[in-house]
């Protein structure tokens, strides 16, 4: 019998809903652990729920700062979607894509995954060829892709302006229908119940201070709740990345944190059924199910890490929300929030053994990793359980700036803030 | 429906009568009436359904927060959706409607949701409709078919599609002292501020300046609060260095200082001025702020606190005070501090029976007792109200004795009949602005609430803000504020002098009456205290968990009266103090703002167009435009009956054929100019710039450091030390910008200026057998045969009077020139050439076909230098220079960049004969049913009229080594599939014979 | 946020571009030590304090300049010209209040 379902509802709320358990359990942590991961988000949750789950890895605590998802995973817009152009991206996004297709089921927690398709609107006939390059791109990997001309996109999102009046008027889209949105911190929530189920502690409001080493090799942490040995010591800390592993003596990583802003409107009856994003500028924009407007558009475009942004981007993504949708213009932004990126030198990210022994790493997200969540703790699980990536996070070195083997979508180069 | 107008007071004219409708009901109002009094007032007490549940909600607040009567505001078709009914000033002809509700408000069929009771607990949605495992509802399939009604019954309003036709205005303000709230804390500090002659923004949210003297019944030296207030207001007007911004929130504090407000322009009135936007969003830049912005009084949670009838306490006050109305006839007020006191004195004083005073302490001061009788009400100490009654309006209530320390009810249950029930659980402070500059607030445990943190920014903040809710308080601090603001000294002046009923500004630690039914916390979204509950017992004890897991706060409101009961009762249930459970940190905005205010200027223009000097020619000649970033090119100038292809394909062979001429005005252009601007360029290119000779050009590539391609472009050398680049038109910006980085911070030490001339620069190019003799007939001042202009040489000369920069190279693989003009004379030049050309057989071409030629030509642009592709991977290794380093050269050797397996640029002709599509894929062997094993894609393709065959250019594995050989291109989203050779990128005049001439 | 331009005084961010962490050095050009390359094209410090980084005023007179900024409080502790020899220009921001 599930712990949830829609009996356990019905009978827990016959007995006044007194006898839920805790999502997760509350331990203090132990002295030692096979596995600890630091970083109580989702890809730490879900790296250490594989760990149980496929390797049978269950002495493993996750530490988590403050409280567990307080980072991105709880502060994206939860876009799920595989439509990349270069093969090393899509073939790890769409194993993400299949797991979260699954997720709720796998986790017995309704993560909300819903596949309502994500558009990429293209306004010049370059462009147009630039998506149809990468949806064939996806084709040829087997992932789903399809090019909407502008009737059927006007069918789709009736409030979109799709007038050849526009300033950069639509002329068609790459659309991939399994895309979708799912409710974020049910993803946190969801991996978290389910490694905890299985013997994983997780650990909240403890904060690592330093690294405990024998020469070179890390043999555990120090942190606000004490000292914790572990055999292996995974890192998914995201945006801290850099601050994390400065307290184990590596300076400088290719990495930078830069803040992105997220907004969120009145809740409105159903208006936008997609995901859609603008080709002329930066911006997406879907709509939840609770009837907000979730969108957002450029990074800010400095290192920060101050979880709060600078009011030109806000005027920016509301001036192409308005480009898009004109009919919205007295819709009102109800909440504006900032999240960390940890943005790399080529826009992909890193999952690989190392760099120091007894350690492994997890990070380089841009702002793309809240799809990436499932495959990300997957193959993390694999790499930390085997000591080798899996083919699909081969690619994701730390090395590869260096060696020239760079994955970089955009083709923007060494510059951050441009990916 | 009665009316519930008092005879006299209030803040309203009663000689200006307002017409309006809700919910398509004529009603009336005055002046000065927001639709939530002037609604009051006709008797309405059902103003709107709640998120989950659909519960039947009358008004809880006055002001800002009201999370329940929120309506749709229309003008004609243009919907405002969500706009809390205090919120909004009557005028003749509003049309206000009711939302989330089906059929009617009165009678909504979403009220069953109630009938779920306990199985919709928080957070139920995590826990089912998940679905079978397996089957053809797997997957996402059973959600989604589950999510489908959710979405439609949730969401507040509708909102409207129809274009707004409104302006937006921003404005950007620079001011010595902003003053946020015109209470009287406010208006002393912005009177202080003035006086020393700082330059001093005062703004308010509301309508009228006065904040709650305008319904506090306080005397201020000897006149009414409101009276005292209204002259203060007068003396600013009068002030030059004071600008007063009424219906102005401010609702976001940025980083240096920087705030953000709203002003609302024109929303109250029926039709706008002449030039007057309906909003405008004001970025203001204050050397110091004073944030004066009051308290939100707190609702007390107990079972059906939801009760339409059931209202904040002040808010009771105001009605009656401010807008004359009275929110009831049997009052009953249920507190848990003594400010509820002088409402119970306001209401009776405005005519209501006050039946009694509910306090849940039992000690109750002898001033608060004599404050009870002067409202003539029954006074019962250590009683709580744990229960309502009524339908859509409150008829009555229970209470019953109450034990302060333990929370524990007892004896019996005793019924008052009552039509309103005014309640108070202390007041918080609106920290909002203080907590988004930066910085945690702190616990108070007397006050029982948050006060503002230190100052992380420049701010100093004073009265109701501070936690300081007297009048007299207000006045000193804000004096003070406004004092140290301007940088001024402690003033000696006496302050005026408040007369108010006194009162102990801490509350009893309540917050919540324990008994059966359905206590509210969040009002809007039905979040209950129950649901606190589940949420701590499920674990989700953070108050972020909190938040997110019951969705308390969330709601339009923002928790801005329920963040501090949802806490408390979370902070009871670990058994915690409530500092402990912790404060969310407020975001931007604090109050909703219009996404069309944000856009300002922005909206419907969204980025300026970039058009050629020869713009209006081309449209007049017949052009189709293409934009291009920010730039519109002509895509071909089509005949009557033609298609694209058709007419690239006639304007691309009559080039070939006689003659052609384009437009390349966007090409990027930057003078670079000094001494050591060759040994820059040296630096800068693939390849040697030193070398070129004066009235000599060269093509040129440029690296990123990384060692990728970045951009091409040629370079002409007009004098020693003075070089016009050409790049690009897509790169032209990140070019210049990346020149400008490297004589800036890596080489300072070179002599050297970069100018962007891009627009200084009219350029038409004009190419084919005919070019030359095309040229020699309009052109004076220089001869332009082969000795003159060789290939890659530069003359000067006129051509129709105009001085005029000529420079041989070729795009197409034709003999072509450049003609550059000062951009004001580019019509005049570019005309001149057309009718030189005339007898010649001069066309014009577009995009199109310049594309095409540049395809047969194998020449590479944007598409191939993609961020991602090396020299060697468009066989311009040619170009790198061993002589010397240059940007990219450490770099490019890399293993990665070496691979033999890379894309690399290679031609393809269709075996078909049928025309490709761009982004078209390559493989090796066709599967049209599952497509795999893609080696590359095309990057560009056309009809070749040369070849006369349909061929592109393509990015291709190990390409140059597949040279004759066949592969497939397969395009699944077009469903175009054939065979085709691999060969050269140089189709045509690979010798480069006709270039030379 | 607002930048000091020592030049054209305190302006909005909106105005700057920001070029990445100024602590990177670039080898000499003749330089064949990949390693210092790599380091310098790829590796960042990116801290969460003050931070000495490049921002091209491109809205304004198009000068770089060297800020060092706190990226926990985007507090801008001084400005000056990233080109040599104009350091006397340095302007130092105002502290906290």
């Amino acid at each position: 019998m599930a712990e949830y379902s829609a009996f356990s509802l019905l009978k827990n709320a016959l007995s006044g809903n007194k006898d839920w358990k805790p999502a997760w359990r509350k331990p203090d942590p132990k002295a030692s652990y096979d596995v600890i991961v630091i970083g109580g988000g989702g890809h730490g949750l879900s790296t250490a729920y594989y760990l149980a789950k496929e390797h049978g890895i269950t002495n493993v605590a996750v530490l988590e700062k403050g409280w567990l998802g307080s980072g991105n995973v709880g502060r994206n817009t939860t876009a799920v979607r595989s439509n990349y152009l270069l093969p090393s991206n899509t073939r790890f996004y769409e194993h993400s894509m299949k797991l979260w297709e699954n997720l709720s089921h796998d986790l017995n927690y309704n993560v909300m995954f819903s596949q309502r398709g994500c558009l990429n609107l293209a306004h010049t006939p370059a462009q147009l060829d630039d998506y149809a390059r990468r949806g064939n791109a996806m084709r040829h990997l087997g992932v789903d892709a399809e090019l909407m001309n502008v009737s059927e996109i006007k069918r789709l999102v009736p409030a979109l302006d799709v007038s050849g009046s526009a300033r950069f008027p639509v002329l068609g889209g790459l659309m991939q229908r399994r895309a979708g949105s799912a409710r974020h911190d049910a993803v946190a929530w969801g991996y978290a119940r389910g490694a905890d189920r299985r013997g994983v502690d997780i650990i909240e409001n403890c904060e690592v201070t330093g690294f405990l080493r024998d020469g070179d090799r890390i043999t555990g942490v120090s942190t606000t709740r004490g000292e914790i040995r572990a055999k292996k010591v995974a890192l998914a800390v995201a945006g801290s990345t850099g601050r994390v592993m400065q307290l184990a003596g590596i300076e400088k990583m290719p990495i930078e944190s830069h803040v992105l802003q997220a907004f969120v409107s009145e809740s409105l009856k159903p208006i936008i059924d997609t995901i859609l994003t603008f080709g002329m500028g930066h911006f997406y924009i879907s709509q939840s199910d609770k009837g907000g407007l979730v969108y957002g558009g450029d990074l800010d475009g400095y290192n920060s890490y101050a979880q709060r942004g600078s009011l030109p981007i806000v005027d920016e993504v509301m001036s192409e929300m308005l480009a898009l949708f004109p009919g919205l213009a007295r819709v009102r932004m109800l909440r504006s929030w900032g999240g960390l990126c940890d943005m790399t030198m080529d826009g992909s990210p890193i999952i690989t053994t190392g760099p120091l022994p007894g350690m492994y790493l997890n990070c380089g997200w841009c702002y793309g990793g809240f799809k990436a969540t499932p495959a990300s703790g997957w193959c993390f699980a694999w790499t930390i359980a085997k000591d080798e990536p899996h083919e699909f996070n081969a690619p994701f070195t730390l090395d590869r700036f260096y060696r020239g083997l760079i994955i970089d979508d955009k083709g923007q180069g060494a510059t951050p803030r441009l990916h | 429906m009665s009316s519930r107008r008092t005879e006299t007071g209030g803040r309203i004219d009663r000689l200006r009568t307002i017409r309006f409708t809700f919910d398509g009901a004529p009603y009336t109002g005055h002046a000065g009436d927001t639709l939530a009094s002037a609604l009051l007032a006709s008797g309405v007490t059902l103003f709107g359904r709640s998120f989950k549940y659909h519960r039947p909600r009358g008004l809880l607040a006055a002001g800002v927060e009201e999370p329940n009567a929120l309506v749709t505001v229309l003008r004609g078709d243009v919907r405002e959706p969500n706009i809390p009914a205090t919120m909004v000033e009557i005028y003749d002809g509003l049309v206000a409607v009711s939302q989330n509700r089906s059929p009617s408000l009165a009678w909504d069929i979403s009220a069953l949701n109630q009938l779920g009771g306990k199985v919709l607990s928080a957070g139920f949605y995590y826990k089912t409709f998940m679905g079978p495992v397996i089957g053809p509802l797997k997957g996402t399939r059973f959600w989604m078919f589950c999510e489908h009604f959710i979405r439609r019954a949730a969401g507040l309003g509708r909102a409207g599609t129809a274009p707004d036709t409104s302006r937006y205005e921003r404005m950007n303000a620079f001011c010595d002292v902003l003053v946020v709230g015109s209470g009287p804390a406010g208006l002393m500090a912005a009177k202080a501020a003035a006086d020393q002659g700082a330059r001093v923004i005062l703004a308010e949210l509301e309508a009228r300046f006065g904040g709650s003297a305008n319904w506090s019944g306080e005397t201020i030296d000897d006149a009414p609060a409101a009276d005292w207030a209204g002259r203060l207001v007068g003396q600013l007007e009068g002030n030059d260095n004071v600008r007063l911004l009424p219906r102005t929130t401010v609702w976001g504090y940025y980083d240096g200082n920087t705030l953000a407000a709203l002003e609302r322009v024109t929303d109250h009135k029926e039709v706008a001025a002449r030039g007057e936007p309906r909003q405008r969003y004001w970025a203001i830049r204050a050397g110091t702020v004073v944030l004066a912005t009051g308290s939100f009084e707190r609702p007390l949670v107990f079972p059906g606190n939801d009760r339409p009838g059931v209202m904040l306490a002040h808010a009771a006050e105001r009605y009656a005070n401010e807008y004359a109305v009275l929110p009831g006839e049997r009052t009953v007020v249920f507190t848990n501090n003594d400010s509820a006191y002088r409402s119970a004195v306001a209401l009776k004083k405005a005519g209501a029976a006050v039946v009694a005073i509910v306090d849940v302490r039992s000690d109750v001061s002898s001033e608060m007792s004599r404050l009870a009788s002067e409202a003539d009400a029954e006074l019962l100490a250590g009683h709580a109200v744990v229960a309502t009654e009524g339908g859509k309006a409150l008829t009555g209530l229970k209470v019953q004795r109450f034990d302060l320390t333990s929370g524990a009810l007892s004896g019996d249950e005793r019924s008052i009949h009552a039509d309103c029930l005014a309640m108070s659980g202390g007041w918080s402070p609106t920290i909002h602005l203080a907590s988004q500059a930066g910085a945690r607030a702190e616990w108070d445990p007397g006050r029982q609430a948050f006060l503002p943190p230190q100052p992380t920014q420049r701010w100093i903040g004073a009265g109701a803000f501070t936690g300081s809710f007297s009048t007299a308080e207000a006045i000193a601090e804000g004096r003070a504020a406004g004092l140290q603001a301007a940088g001024g000294t402690a003033s000696l002046a006496p302050l005026p002098v408040v007369e108010a009923v006194p009162g102990d500004p801490d509350p009893a630690p309540v917050f919540e009456i324990k008994a059966k039914g359905k206590s509210f916390v969040d009002f809007q979204h039905d979040v209950t205290a129950e649901d606190v509950r589940l949420a701590h017992r499920e674990g989700f004890v953070s108050v972020e968990h909190l938040k997110r897991y019951t969705t308390l706060g969330m709601a339009t409101d923002q928790g801005k009266s329920s963040n501090v009961p949802g806490l408390a009762i979370m902070a009871e249930a670990l058994g915690k103090p409530i500092p402990e459970v912790g404060t969310t940190r407020f975001r931007p905005p604090y109050t909703a703002v219009s996404i069309g205010s944000l856009a300002a200027e922005r909206f419907g223009d969204l980025k300026p167009e970039r058009l050629t000097p020869m713009h209006d020619w081309h449209i007049e000649n017949g052009a189709t435009m293409y934009s291009a970033g920010l730039w519109y090119r002509p895509m071909i100038y089509g005949l009557a009956g033609e298609t694209v292809e058709q007419a690239y394909v006639r304007e691309a062979k009559a080039t070939r054929e006689s003659a052609g001429i384009v437009d390349v005005s966007t090409l990027g252009k930057i003078a670079v100019q000094g001494p050591d601007a060759a040994e820059f360029l040296d630096r800068v290119y693939t390849n040697m710039f030193s070398t070129l000779a004066v009235g000599k050009a060269r093509y040129g590539l440029m690296l990123r450091e990384d060692g990728l391609a970045f951009d091409d472009g040629t370079t002409w050398r007009l004098g020693e030390q003075d070089f016009l680049m050409t790049t690009t038109t897509a790169n032209a910006g990140k070019v210049m910008q990346h020149l400008e980085y490297f004589l800036d911070v890596i080489w300072p030490e070179l002599k050297v200026t970069v100018t962007s001339v891009t627009d200084e620069w009219a350029g038409a190019a004009i190419g084919g057998p005919k070019a030359r003799a095309i040229l020699a007939a309009c052109v004076k001042g220089t001869a332009v045969d082969n000795a003159a202009l060789p290939f890659m040489g530069i003359v000067h000369g006129e051509i129709a009077s105009v001085p005029v920069m000529i420079c041989r190279l070729s795009f197409s693989g034709e003999m072509a020139f450049e003609v550059y003009s000062g951009a004001g004379y580019g019509t005049r030049v570019w005309e001149a050439l057309i009718e030189a050309g005339k007898p010649f057989g001069l066309v014009t071409y577009g995009l199109e076909a310049l594309g095409t030629m540049r395809i047969e030509k194998g020449h590479v642009t944007g598409a191939e230098i993609d961020g991602r592709t090396t020299a060697r991977d468009l066989h311009l290794d040619w170009m790198l220079s061993k002589k010397k380093p240059f940007i990219g050269s450490a770099m490019m050797d890399r293993e990665g960049l070496i691979a033999s397996d890379r894309l690399q640029l290679v031609g393809l002709v269709s075996l078909d004969n049928r025309p490709f599509n761009g982004g078209a894929h390559v493989v090796e062997e066709l599967d049209e049913a599952n497509p795999h094993g893609s080696i590359g894609h095309i990057t560009a393709c056309c009809y070749s009229p040369a070849l006369g065959k349909y061929i592109a250019l393509a990015l291709v594995k190990g390409g140059k080594a597949r040279h004759g050989t066949r592969a497939f291109v397969s395009d699944p989203l077009r469903n175009r599939f054939g065979p085709i050779e691999i060969v050269s990128n140089h189709f045509y005049d690979p010798d480069g014979s006709r270039m030379h001439g | 946020m607002l930048i000091t331009c020592p030049y054209c005084g305190p302006r909005d961010v909106i105005e700057f571009t920001y070029q990445g962490d100024g602590n990177r050095e670039r080898p000499q050009p003749v330089s064949q030590d990949l390693d210092a390359w790599n380091a310098y094209v790829y590796d960042r410090l990116n801290p969460a304090g003050d931070h000495n980084e490049i921002w091209q005023h491109s809205g304004g007179c198009r000068a770089h300049l060297r800020v060092v900024r706190n990226t926990v409080t985007h507090e801008i502790l001084s400005t000056a010209f990233a080109r040599g020899g104009h350091k006397s220009a340095g302007h130092r921001t105002e502290g906290k209040p």
